[in-house]
């Protein structure tokens, strides 16, 4: 069992659903990133989603695309993320670690060299947003040799039979994207959320977290009753942006916004 | 028979040019993708379809448009003859309304109400905002707030033929971030929106399309050369930054092995200096905006920010199709710097009065390279892609006058 699957299935046990951050790795600055990942995990969270900053982030809003310029003005690359796993690893051996980003940052460094050095520096599963698993004959292969899980992107417009083989070809958790949009987008339909994470429920064993929009605590609740997790980006991202030049706040600010979102998800769950 | 008769057999079914091109892109937009290439595949091989497309190219963009045999600038240059393919003659004043007009009746026939679209130097804006005005539907162009400085004529007229310019503040502020922010304008609003791509460049089946759409420039030039010369041309040139024009050009030429190919990529300052927007000579391949083709990037595999004199080409990726010509040799991809294209601009407009897209000037500069490598009764193609009156004050200010 991977340490993904191991989280979900003793949150299952336990009655829960995942919380499931997401920040930029390099965010404001690299030297800040493990010791938001270390408070987060204090926070509540699950399962970290790590993003790898690339320079043109299509399927992101404004939120995150100033996030990764931030991170980029310190040079952040991929090789230093996995550094920064490493490192946490030494402490943590228990949180999943998910690393959200684009394909090209990876065919820079070669596949078969990010499948090792993931796997070494202790990432779990990999979620590649410009990587369909019709994209995926190399690279999808290579990151299960290593015991890595691949997560996929299902999203409102994926039809049954592409939400198929999206199931086929991911493992860990399917990351539902809850609306048309880019990250950080406004208005979430909770109706539409549930209807259709429960019909692709019924396709699959596979835990199902919801992401994209979700700003705040109800919110949240509300889609923890749908699904089995609940991914949060931007709305984290967004106060690390406003505390950029006061870094020592951050790690206080981004626990009081995590905290409660997961008492709101655990009251309601 | 040609040793290139498979590249007529190109992209495979999933929009592959062997390792190039593909549809990398997130979720939203698979199905949208996968609509467009089964609507497309449909109705490219309907008879009403294309009767009405070569309608609209004849008697609203004009077509066909002239080989113009460039008779004193082949003279002064002493070698081969150079003949012109005037694609600046077309309504809008570039190649780029051939897709345009093309991806509108897409867009007419998928029932969708609004086009979006990117844009470099505006001539695809420009191009779209004039389709989407003719069939009644609502246009949003996103342009870099750097290439709105550079090309206010061109925003100006967009906003005459009632669409709306947004600029874009992200990244270098250019075609790629314009791009970015239509793929994303895109994800949000694709139950009722097109999205016109202004080049071979995206995922498919957009290199696809976006290639056939401008292959009437081919299919014309070949005939023409025909025609006036009573053979086929020695070689063909054409600019390259996404390569619309350029395969336009190419791509009804691809099995006729005797005929060389050109493309010419902005050489910038020079490519020894970094600054240009050449990924062809000087990138390597990557992914983004949706295939995989050869990028500007650094060894971190982050996109770099590219120089040109033109607002068209300046841009870190190009069309896979082209990627894959270059690998197997049917082209052989030369550059230009700004230096160089002045030249060519000014000479053509002094000698032939043709005052061409800085764009195309890129193609004129390498023409007058090769032309006196071959002798006069060789023949060359080139691809006068687009007209310069969108770049006077762009020379002026390089030529320190104001206007």
């Amino acid at each position: 069992m991977t340490r993904i699957q191991q989280t979900f299935s003793q949150l299952k046990a336990q009655g829960r659903k995942a919380l499931i951050p997401y920040i930029t790795a390099g965010d404001p600055a690299p030297q800040h990133t493990l010791a938001l990942m270390h408070a987060l995990v204090a926070a509540g969270a699950d399962i970290l989603e790590l993003g790898v900053p690339f320079s043109d982030p299509m399927a992101d809003g404004p939120v995150i695309q100033k996030a990764c310029e931030r991170a980029l003005r310190h040079g952040t690359s991929l090789r230093d993320v996995l550094q920064m796993v490493a490192e946490f690893r030494q402490t943590n051996t228990d949180t999943p670690v998910v690393l959200m980003g684009y394909l090209n940052p990876i065919e820079a460094m070669g596949y078969a060299a990010f499948a090792a050095q993931a796997a070494s520096a202790g990432v779990d599963g990999v979620l590649v947003v410009d990587l369909p698993p019709e994209e995926g004959d190399e690279l999808v292969p290579l990151l299960k040799s290593h015991q890595l899980d691949v997560v996929f992107l299902m999203a409102p417009t994926t039809q049954d039979d592409r939400a198929q083989k999206i199931i086929a070809a991911g493992s860990g958790y399917l990351y539902y994207v809850s609306l048309k949009g880019v990250t950080g987008s406004a208005t979430l339909d909770v109706g539409a959320v549930s209807a259709r994470v429960a019909q692709i429920a019924a396709m699959t064993d596979m835990p199902i977290a919801v992401g994209f929009g979700v700003r705040d605590g109800q919110t949240a609740a509300a889609l923890a009753r749908v699904s089995d997790g609940v991914i949060v980006g931007s709305a984290l991202v967004s106060q690390i942006a406003e505390l950029a030049d006061r870094p020592v706040e951050i790690a206080p600010r981004l626990t009081q916004v995590l905290s409660e979102m997961r008492q709101a998800m655990d009251q309601r769950a | 028979m040609s040793r290139y008769a498979d590249l007529l057999n190109l992209p495979d079914a999933r929009g592959h040019f062997g390792p190039y091109g593909g549809r990398f892109v997130s979720e939203t937009l698979s199905y949208a993708l996968e609509q467009l290439d089964e609507q497309y595949t449909r109705l490219s091989a309907c008879p009403d379809f294309q009767a009405e497309f070569d309608r609209d190219l004849a008697r609203y963009v004009g077509r066909p448009s002239p080989l113009y045999h460039a008779e004193r600038w082949s003279k002064r240059l002493g070698g081969a003859q150079i003949w012109l393919k005037r694609e600046d003659l077309n309504h809008t004043g570039a190649h780029k309304v051939n897709n345009t007009v093309g991806q509108a009746l897409l867009a007419k026939y998928s029932g969708k109400p609004r086009v979006i679209a990117e844009t470099g130097a505006g001539q695809h804006g420009v191009a779209t905002a004039t389709v989407a005005a003719r069939l009644g539907l609502k246009c949003q162009v996103y342009m870099g707030a750097e290439d709105v400085q550079r090309q206010a004529p061109n925003v100006y007229r967009m906003k005459l033929l009632g669409a709306e310019v947004i600029p874009v503040e992200s990244g270098s502020r250019t075609l790629k971030d314009a791009m970015n922010e239509a793929l994303r304008d895109w994800v949000t609003n694709v139950d009722d929106t097109f999205y016109i791509i202004g080049t071979v460049a995206g995922p498919h089946p957009y290199p696809k399309l976006v290639r056939d759409f401008n292959s009437v420039t081919g299919r014309e030039a070949r005939q023409q050369c025909l025609d006036s010369f009573g053979r086929l041309p020695d070689a063909l040139i054409a600019c390259v930054g996404g390569g619309s024009n350029a395969m336009g050009l190419f791509y009804p030429f691809l099995t006729d092995d005797e005929v060389a190919m050109y493309g010419v990529e902005a050489g910038g300052d020079g490519l020894e200096t970094g600054r240009h927007a050449a990924p062809l000579n000087a990138g390597r391949p990557g992914v983004l905006h949706g295939n995989r083709t050869y990028l500007m990037e650094d060894e971190a595999g982050q996109i770099l920010e590219t120089h040109s004199i033109s607002a068209g080409l300046d841009y870190p990726g190009v069309g896979p199709e082209h990627a894959y010509l270059k690998d197997i040799g049917r082209v052989q991809y030369k550059v230009a710097t700004d230096a160089q294209v002045m030249q060519a601009f000014e000479d053509l407009c002094r000698i032939e009065g043709i005052i061409p897209a800085l764009e195309s000037s890129h193609a004129l500069a390498y023409a007058s390279q090769l032309a006196v490598t071959m002798t006069p009764d060789q023949h060359l193609v080139v691809n006068l892609s687009g007209r310069g009156d969108k770049d006077i004050m762009t020379v002026a200010r390089l030529q320190g006058i104001s206007l």
